[in-house]
């Protein structure tokens, strides 16, 4: 060990760093999350969400795939910062028909509990309401495709963990969408398995385990708090 | 002797409220505040509002705040959204479907005849029913909001501040814990 560790400075607060860091895992390690969707520590990064965007030494970054360096000054938490984050947050529930009163992944779901963390009131931007159908063809796993974020865990987790590739993201500007690798392009005719971990990584309510929806009371959710009514 | 002036008591504010294409669950909500509802009445007197029996909002003058809930789904909507606009000066979006359309917005990806011909079969055509709209709409795709209050209905106590931010003229900003869209 060196005499001094050595840190950058994320808003105000001395990061202590290891070779290999990012912003946010260095960030991560010392109790200070950047607000994130697409990334996981489970698989490598993507950068695709921008939701963990923060200024390093002033110039904006995705704090999930840009090096940590030694002595950088990071500002997560500005004015500006927390702005564009609402935006982008709105703009993802515009995209999608993100009906949380009848999603199953309601108090689970990470892209609404940074919204809430955000303090994202309304929409801003007018809906888009995607038509995209459902695929309910796999026995044990629902695909809600007009709540996917494209964050492409599922993508990653298949390929990275499951070693099946069962993922991948098709086509281009707002018709960009998750496709299935199997002849039919329909989940049920893929080698998805319920044991899979690509069928249980996605932060939405988009893939879907079936026949555990609703399972667990309000106030008992994943993201639940003590002011969650029960 | 010279007793010091009553001071005079605040002028209530007049609050209208209205359900659109909703399910008067947020209404339920604010009726939740429960006996909080006394201390209110001190301070608003209602117009409009399914709670009354004014028929016209404004009509007896100009209202300071509009809840809204429910989104659009019909033309009568439309028009009794427009003149919730018009007549007060703060509008609030009130719940998941004001905001968002909500899950009746869930209909939009099925084509509104069809819907109507399954369900009726014959379908009700007197000019006294308002056509319904191709597609459920959140009310900021047609007027301008000042405020929304989100939740499937929102909790009581979120109505409760946002009404006491308002009546002190404060820009409302709800608690972290009352952020909720379920």
């Amino acid at each position: 060990m060196s005499a001094v560790d050595p840190t950058f400075d994320l808003d105000g607060q001395p990061i202590a760093l290891q070779p290999g860091d990012t912003i946010l895992t260095a960030a991560a390690r010392a109790g200070h999350e950047v607000p994130h969707l697409c990334w996981s520590a489970e698989v490598s990064a993507s950068a695709s969400c921008r939701l963990c965007t923060v200024l390093a030494d002033g110039r904006p970054v995705a704090a999930c795939v840009t090096p940590a360096v030694a002595g950088q000054k990071v500002e997560c938490r500005t004015a500006l910062l927390a702005t564009q984050r609402l935006r982008l947050l709105q703009m993802l529930f515009v995209e999608g028909n993100h009906f949380c009163p009848g999603c199953e992944k309601s108090g689970h779901c990470l892209l609404q509990v940074q919204a809430e963390r955000a303090g994202m009131t309304d929409l801003n931007f007018e809906v888009l309401n995607p038509e995209r159908p459902v695929d309910a063809s796999h026995p044990d796993v629902l695909f809600e495709p007009n709540r996917c974020i494209l964050c492409q865990l599922c993508v990653r987790a298949s390929e990275e963990i499951d070693g099946k590739r069962v993922f991948a993201i098709g086509g281009h500007g707002i018709a960009t969408r998750l496709v299935i690798d199997s002849a039919s392009g329909r989940l049920g005719d893929s080698a998805l398995s319920v044991d899979d971990r690509a069928a249980h990584i996605c932060p939405v309510g988009a893939l879907l385990p079936k026949r555990v929806g609703f399972a667990v009371p309000i106030g008992r959710r994943r993201f639940d708090t003590g002011d969650t009514r029960g | 002797m010279n007793a010091p002036p009553i001071p005079e008591a605040p002028r209530k504010l007049r609050v209208a409220t209205v359900s659109l294409a909703g399910c008067f669950g947020c209404h339920m909500s604010l009726l939740d505040i429960d006996e909080r509802l006394f201390e209110l009445i001190e301070r608003v007197e209602f117009d409009r509002s399914p709670l009354t029996d004014i028929k016209t909002v404004g009509e007896r003058g100009q209202c300071d705040i509009g809840l809204v809930e429910g989104g659009l789904c019909n033309a009568e909507n439309v028009e009794v959204l427009r003149a919730f606009r018009a007549h007060c000066t703060v509008l609030v979006a009130v719940g998941a479907c004001a905001i968002t359309g909500g899950l009746p917005a869930l209909r939009n990806h099925l084509d509104v005849g069809d819907i109507l011909q399954s369900v009726y079969g014959e379908v009700p055509d007197d000019p006294e029913l308002p056509l319904p709209l191709n597609r459920v709409l959140p009310i900021h795709e047609v007027v301008h909001i000042d405020h929304a209050l989100p939740g499937c209905p929102p909790p009581a106590d979120a109505f409760w501040q946002l009404l006491q931010d308002l009546i002190a003229g404060r820009t409302p900003v709800p608690a972290p814990g009352l952020i909720r869209y379920d």
